[in-house]
């Protein structure tokens, strides 16, 4: 199977295509001829700019899905194009909760396989083979696709830099959503947006992230106001998201974002694998936790043994005296 | 109302996991536990079929070797029964071979509502649950942070990069769940000696009507090259506080020029 067509899913949030999708496809250059890609929503004409920016030529648009969830009806475009003959080597999806969605209904439809947890991509004899993080990150697999058809590929963020290319703002050719029968029958009736200041979590150059070594709810200010203090992102660990101490978009790790700052500083997090795998790849960690066996200790560049509740203040307080 | 909750039973996450170096496929040879991830589905349905005035929770599970160990933790959670799909020419089954197994037990059951964690903890691929929905023909809330049934419609707050999304479907459908959804309950010593009687139907890839080359590695249409370790990070720096710790996190930051 040589490669010379790969779709990437371009997801839009705030009228801009999602930095992990500008990523696969700055990768995608790399692998085949050419690169087209796969959108949805009112706006995609907006958005076909900086899409061709990076190297996009064609944007399938399946237009305006109005209050359905994209998995379905975005599927059953492509996989009505994959099944008229017009289909893509490849589709890469970032692993989002649309993006894994929508893969795994592509799958189902095409009969096809699909890779997830994919954070390497590379062509060989014409195919295209892929890194696999597995067991946390702890280790690395290398696959590839057997058999006909387009391989789906779902890819975790930041796995690529994303970087234009300069090219000309990509031509948008409508994709129809064919029938989707009793599947596309769930509806959005209220979205609800978790305000928060400051930089975004995967892209601040600063994180420091908390976990249940806080004890409770309330000692997350201080994270948050260390973070404010060092003009980062507040993040958080699994532990303290399921406790409903903070909301879900803090969360770092497999099912939350994947982070890598120039500081991560993580203040009772223990470093748990699901974890380690969201941030392990930031250029320097710093790690306080008061158990000097904690695994998270195995990854830092400084290692405080111990209380937050100590260290913490005197670091805001001595950055405070900084002005 | 019945509810049908797809459980794995892995290998227990505290053991270092490894894969056979002969077929690339996780050794799952010693006892398989109930996957932590899933009993907070588990504990949804009980929830649900309660709130609902009635109905039963029935567990769908594939796993190798007859094993019922997490099945029988999830029956005494207060699951009324169980079917198991287990067959040696399942081993080696991607997500989708996962999924068409999965799917053709759960129609069986003929449920109301079906539940499953949003990602397993030991393969997370995190794709088959909507596979599932797929060849089922239903439609799939995914990330579920709450759930309630209202009559013959499931309302959902669905967790999303901005905060949630409020998701109604008509039911039957598809719905995953996130750790946090409700807390499970631990099985009761009464719960545990009932669940030892409680059924668990065993059935094998035929009894589904899938043959060895939809399921099973002869299914699968992805082949594993090599496996690795990753490039490890080596530890730095280790400084036990005597009360001024926070100075060299400065100094540190001062380097890094982040002050
Ligand atoms: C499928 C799956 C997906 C997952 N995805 C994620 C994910 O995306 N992100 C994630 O984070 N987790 C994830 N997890 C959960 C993960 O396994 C851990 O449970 C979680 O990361 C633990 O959070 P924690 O470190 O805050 O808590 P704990 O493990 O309880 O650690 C608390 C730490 O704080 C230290 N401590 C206690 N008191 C103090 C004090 N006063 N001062 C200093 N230190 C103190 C303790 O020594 C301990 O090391 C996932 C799990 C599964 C099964
Ligand atoms: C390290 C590793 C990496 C893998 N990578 C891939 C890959 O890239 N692509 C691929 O196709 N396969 C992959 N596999 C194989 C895949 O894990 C298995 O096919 C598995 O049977 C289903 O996938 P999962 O556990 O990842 O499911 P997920 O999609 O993560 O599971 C979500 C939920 O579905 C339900 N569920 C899943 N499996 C079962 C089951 N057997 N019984 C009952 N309920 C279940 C559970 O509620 C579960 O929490 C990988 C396996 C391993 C060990």
């Amino acid at each position: 199977m040589s490669i010379e067509t790969i779709w990437v899913l371009a997801e839009v949030a705030d009228g801009k295509p999602i930095t992990t999708s500008l990523e696969l496809i700055t990768q995608a250059r790399s692998l085949a001829g050419t690169v087209e890609a796969v959108a949805w929503g009112p706006g995609t004409a907006d958005v076909a700019g900086t899409l061709g920016e990076h190297g996009v030529t064609t944007v399938h648009d399946v237009g305006d899905i109005g209050d359905a969830l994209p998995g379905v009806p975005v599927a059953s475009a492509v996989a009505a194009a994959v099944a008229a003959g017009k289909g893509p080597d490849a589709i890469l999806f970032p692993a989002t909760y649309d993006g894994r969605d929508i893969a795994g209904r592509l799958s189902a439809k095409l009969d096809r396989p699909v890779l997830t947890n994919v954070v390497g991509l590379s062509a060989d004899d014409g195919g295209l083979v892929s890194q696999h993080a597995i067991f946390g990150g702890t280790q690395v697999v290398t696959a590839r696709f057997t058999g006909e058809g387009p391989g789906i590929f779902v890819v975790r963020a930041k796995s690529f830099a994303a970087e234009p290319s300069g090219g000309a703002a990509a031509a948008v050719v409508p994709l129809a959503v064919d029938d989707t029968g009793a599947t596309n029958t769930a509806v959005v009736v209220a979205r609800h947006v978790e305000e928060r200041s400051g930089p975004k979590l995967d892209e601040a150059d600063v994180v420091v992230s908390g976990g249940r070594g806080l004890g409770e709810k309330d000692s997350y200010a201080m994270i948050e106001e260390l973070a404010g203090l060092l003009k980062g992102a507040p993040g958080a660990s699994r532990a303290i998201v399921d406790a409903g101490w903070v909301p879900y978009a803090y969360q770092v790790g497999q099912t939350g974002k994947t982070v890598k700052p120039t500081v991560y500083l993580a203040c009772g997090i223990s470093g748990a694998t699901q974890h380690l795998v969201g941030m392990k790849n930031a250029k320097n960690i710093i790690a306080i936790n008061k158990d000097q066996d904690a695994p998270i200790f195995t990854v830092a560049d400084l290692g405080i043994v111990g209380d937050v509740h100590k260290v913490v203040p005197k670091l805001i307080e001595a950055l405070k005296a900084r002005g | 109302m019945n509810v049908v909750v797809c459980v794995k039973q892995i290998p227990d996450p505290a053991a270092p996991a490894a894969l056979d170096p002969g077929t690339h496929n996780l050794v799952r040879s010693g006892k398989l536990i109930l996957d932590d991830s899933d009993a907070y589905g588990v504990e949804m349905a009980l929830q649900l079929a309660d709130a609902a005035g009635g109905g039963e929770v029935t567990l769908v599970s594939m796993a190798p070797n007859g094993e019922t160990s997490g099945l029988r933790t999830a029956l005494a959670m207060g699951a009324a029964k169980a079917i198991l799909v287990s067959d040696d020419s399942l081993a080696g089954s991607d997500a989708l071979s996962t999924a068409k197994v999965l799917a053709a037990a759960i129609r069986r059951a003929e449920p109301d509502l079906v539940i499953a964690a949003t990602e397993s903890t030991d393969g997370y691929t995190g794709t088959t649950p909507v596979q599932v929905a797929e060849l089922l023909g239903l439609p799939s809330v995914t990330f579920a942070k709450k759930v309630e049934v209202d009559g013959q419609t499931v309302k959902v707050e669905r967790q999303t990069e901005a905060g949630y999304d409020e998701v109604t479907s008509p039911l039957p459908a598809v719905v995953t769940v996130t750790a946090g959804v409700v807390e499970p309950r631990y099985p009761s010593f009464k719960g545990i000696m009932a669940a030892k009687s409680k059924p668990v139907d065993t059935l094998t890839a035929a009894d589904l009507g899938l043959d060895g080359s939809q399921v099973g590695a002869g299914g699968a249409r992805q082949q594993i090259i090599s496996v690795v370790e990753a490039e490890a990070r080596s530890a730095g720096e280790v400084v036990v506080d005597e009360g001024d710790a926070h100075e060299r996190v400065i100094q540190f930051l001062e380097q890094l020029k982040i002050l």
